[in-house]
């Protein structure tokens, strides 16, 4: 290899792996059924979007990890890998536009190439791809030489007009909602009906600049006049701040429409099971993935206690929501106690396997007269509070607000509990936990109990939510679910869950088009967090020196 | 005497081997019960045998992949039920290719070898690309995060393949060769079971003796025993962890086929269940132990055919068979808890379980 070549070498490469994501992104769909929604509107749908984000990113990488210091072979590698990454799209269009591949890949429609050509038929639609691709090199290529203030600037810019264009559905509607002078003129200025106008773009972008340099230039400033507080004062502005944030939780759904609270509520839901998981994956270290066993227990205990179809036992929801926590506690423990000895894998599979047991149980005709098999149980009665009947998601979303502060006040106690102290132990090494005198037993059980009480409390709130329970909302994928949000958020962080909730449950709910590639995303999504981010979004502090500890400690370990 | 038994013994031991003792005897009476009022022939038996060996011998062929991998790498290659998924769902586009132009009419046998070539090409592809891009980052990483990695490339190859070929189920073309009868023994059984329990054997065999008898093979087997000594005695590691995948792809590229020519149907979530029945099959083997992962799933296979007639019908349970999934997975649950090193395995450390 001559050196010319080992100098051009990297960019090729990694534009071969991103043309191969891009591929990927077209190949499965993504590109066409994203591109009904615009960013900016009739300019630039949202799967083209995606595509040049990609190319751009690569790009990026591509430059960023040359090993060769000089600027202008960064710039260089960063074009190449551009270019690169633009002819494994333009190579598809081609061989898609000769050969009828629709009988296989379903997603190769004439409507794909269209998309990808902008319209332009023939040759000129390639060139555009080859260009477009090239000018995302450039682009990237003109990154790396900038500074370091400027370059973050503009990204930050490109990805604040994004998020604009990406949730046009969740602000629009909220706009037309509130019906407010100022508030409608903002939104006809900044939307269409579908995507961002030319103008919003260039003002999201004026302000977004004008903002962080008011932000760089004041920074220090505003950061000094906490510090400098006395201690005392400090406490209360923190204090303070959690009023506003209770406060604004409180008021949030008044705001929101039926819509949004609905979403919020399936969020809250999501958090109350990730934080019942996060003292069992999080704090003890024991990766349950029959998680949703106590989920479906919690929601059939209150369902059979409450519906008048199976068994009239005429309970209302308050009677039956003890009951449906202990039931969860007590089968938390039960089969806890099987799988006390075993660790990491075989734990997970062995409680996988629980999970799927009770699924198939609930759902097999054999219990079908106590159960309701198939069918499910229905006619659930909503909650009553005092006389007050909770009908909307809106009220709903109370019930589980009051869960969700009950458990995150539950956790944080406990975390720093001599119980919580002694998960920790186990986590880290449970031989070393029991040598210091800790009881495995009852401190496994304890912990698999408290996270099945948790999950059973939110499954009582879900059947009464929904006002009917089926076997088939007690899949795998709820635990799947669960598992990844905290994994997300970052294993054992209280707000990383929050996190994770509104990343991987909310935004789903709000991106339509994204509901199909749900399963996908997540999944690309968990391998790329343990490959370049494996403590999480919102790390507790512990577990990011763990994870990113001195590299000798680590391979001293490994041994 | 007896203080020394109370030392030994704690009282999640005696509380797990109650629960064990009346899982035992509950299945004892049952099938005393069911054989007692005459419910199946002996017709019905052998039928219920031939196909739990037939369906036993493809989870073999899965878990002969899961436990080399579990081997090499310990840890469990959660994706390798779309490994298996991934041959079997583009081949059947080639098969149906075959089948339009009458290919698979007139040259069955040729037809049924290029579909598996094609199945078993891929497969090796994706487990091959697996282990490059997921799971060779991660050597040192703790134990958990190779876990949840492989399971998120379990979803991303499950839904991948969902957008590149489609949601629905697609039927295998019926092969004019392996439609009817056999008469064996005096007793009707299917063509195609018989074949795909020889089928399974010979390559179950090929690969036993591929492990055992070559240089690549005695590599692979250094490798799983300990790595760094392997490392000394020069062997790739690297290269010996991706050849374990790719015999592990082909394994299930082929298992995949003969599983859709024997149920006739292809979807992307077919790997889920045979995944996790292999995992099984491989842990009630001695999870690392190849011909106890082979004896594993044909032993599953067959418990699951015959047991929930065997064992359910005559406690009095309605339609038992909805019941099989669950009897597979209490069989996993219980081997991890009475015997982790499974019928043939070594002793694990505890480190390792």
């Amino acid at each position: 290899m001559t050196k010319a070549q080992s100098l051009w070498n990297h960019g090729v490469k990694i534009g071969a792996i991103g043309g191969v994501s891009v591929l990927i992104i077209a190949l499965v769909g993504m590109i066409e059924s994203f591109g009904k929604r615009d960013i900016i509107s009739g300019i630039l749908p949202m799967g083209i979007a995606m595509a040049l984000i990609i190319c751009t990113l690569v790009a990026y990488i591509a430059a960023d990890k040359t090993p060769i210091s000089e600027k202008s072979i960064k710039f260089v590698n960063a074009v190449i890998s551009g270019f690169v990454t633009s002819g494994f799209l333009a190579l598809l269009v081609v061989i898609g536009r000769s050969f009828n591949m629709r009988d296989m890949l379903i997603a190769a429609s004439p409507a794909l190439y269209k998309a990808l050509t902008a319209g332009i038929a023939g040759a000129g639609g390639i060139f555009l791809i080859l260009a477009v691709g090239l000018i995302c090199g450039i682009f990237a290529g003109v990154l790396i030489l900038l500074d370091t203030f400027p370059r973050k600037l503009i990204i930050k810019a490109l990805a604040t007009i994004f998020i604009l264009g990406l949730l046009q559905e969740l602000i629009m509607p909220l706009i037309k909602s509130w019906n407010f002078g100022i508030t409608n003129y903002l939104g006809k200025l900044f939307y269409t009906q579908n995507g961002l106008t030319i103008i919003g773009v260039v003002l999201a972008a004026v302000i977004f600049c004008i903002i962080s340099l008011l932000w760089k230039a004041n920074q220090n400033a505003i950061k000094g006049t906490y510090t400098d507080l006395p201690k005392g004062t400090q406490k209360k502005v923190k204090t303070f701040g959690f009023l506003v944030l209770a406060v604004f939780l409180i008021v949030l759904p008044q705001f929101l429409g039926l819509f949004l609270s609905e979403v919020l509520t399936i969020v809250g839901l999501y958090v109350l099971l990730g934080l019942g998981l996060n003292i069992v994956v999080g704090y003890a270290g024991l990766l349950d993935l029959g998680y949703v066993a106590f989920f479906a227990i919690g929601s059939y205990v209150v369902a059979i206690l409450t519906s008048p179809e199976i068994f009239s036992f005429g309970f209302n929801f308050w009677q039956a929501l003890p009951i449906a926590v202990i039931m969860g506690i007590t089968a938390g423990m039960l089969l806890g106690i099987p799988v006390l000895k075993m660790r990491g894998d075989y734990l997970a599979i062995a409680t996988l396997g629980f999970g799927e047991i009770i699924r198939i149980l609930v759902l097999s005709d054999f219990l079908k007269p106590w159960l309701g098999g198939a069918q499910g149980i229905g006619a659930i009665p909503n909650p009553n509070f005092f006389g007050f009947q909770m009908v909307k998601p809106q009220h709903i979303y109370f019930l589980i607000l009051a869960g969700c502060m009950l458990v995150v006040f539950i956790s944080i106690r406990l975390k720093n509990s001599r119980l919580g102290r002694a998960w920790m132990a186990m986590r880290e090494d449970e031989d070393v936990a029991q040598a210091m005198g800790i009881n495995l037993v009852a401190t496994k059980l304890l912990a698999f109990a408290t996270g099945a009480g948790f999950s059973a409390l939110s499954g009582a709130i879900f059947a009464s939510k929904i006002g009917s329970v089926y076997p088939h909302s007690f899949n795998l994928f709820i635990s799947i679910n669960v598992v990844c949000l905290i994994i997300i958020g970052g294993i054992g962080s209280l707000p990383g869950v929050v996190v994770g909730a509104a990343v991987l449950m909310g935004l789903p709910e709000l991106l339509r088009e994204f509901a199909e590639y749900r399963m996908l995303v997540y999944g690309a999504a968990l391998v790329a967090m343990m490959l370049l981010r494996p403590e999480g979004l919102w790390p507790e502090a512990r577990h990011k020196i763990e994870l990113h500890g001195d590299d000798e400690t680590q391979t001293q370990t490994a041994e | 005497m007896f203080q020394k038994w109370k030392d030994r013994v704690t009282v999640t031991d005696i509380v797990m081997w109650m629960i064990g003792g009346t899982l035992l005897l509950l299945c004892l009476w049952g099938s005393v019960s069911t054989i007692r009022a005459g419910l199946y022939t002996r017709s019905h038996w052998i039928d219920f045998c031939i196909f739990g060996l037939a369906q036993g011998s493809i989870y073999a062929l899965i878990a002969t992949g899961y436990t080399m991998v579990y081997g090499v790498l310990k840890m469990i290659n959660f994706a390798h039920g779309e490994v298996f998924m991934s041959g079997p769902f583009t081949g059947y586009f080639v098969a149906m290719a075959l089948w339009r132009s009458d290919f698979l009419d007139t040259h069955p046998i040729l037809g049924i070898i290029v579909i598996f070539g094609v199945a078993m090409f891929v497969s090796t592809m994706i487990a091959y690309f697996l282990e490059k891009v997921a799971y060779r980052p991660l050597r040192n990483a703790p134990r958990l995060i190779p876990l949840i990695t492989a399971i998120g490339a379990s979803f991303f190859l499950q839904y991948f393949f969902r957008g590149l070929y489609g949601s629905g189920i697609n039927a295998y073309p019926d092969i004019e060769i392996l439609e009817g009868f056999w008469m064996i023994f005096g007793v009707r059984v299917l063509k195609i079971q018989v074949i795909v329990i020889i089928a399974s054997v010979l390559l179950m065999l090929v690969l036993y003796n591929f492990i055992m008898m070559t240089r690549v093979g005695k590599a692979i087997r250094a490798v799983s025993e300990d790595k760094e000594a392997a490392a000394l005695m020069g062997i790739n590691v690297d290269a010996m962890i991706s050849t374990t995948f790719v015999i592990g792809g082909m394994a299930a590229g082929a298992a995949g086929v003969l599983y859709a020519l024997m149920f006739k149907q292809v979807h992307f979530f077919m790997g889920f269940i045979p995944g996790i029945k292999a995992f099984t099959a491989a842990v009630l083997g001695g999870i690392g132990n190849i011909p106890g992962a082979m004896i594993g799933g044909v032993f599953l296979g067959l418990i699951e055919s015959v047991a929930p007639a065997l064992f359910l019908d005559g406690l009095g349970i309605i339609a038992p068979y909805q019941l099989k999934d669950a009897i597979a997975f209490s069989m996993l649950v219980m081997v991890l808890i009475f015997r982790p090193t499974g019928i043939l395995g070594e002793r694990l450390s505890a480190k390792k379980a």
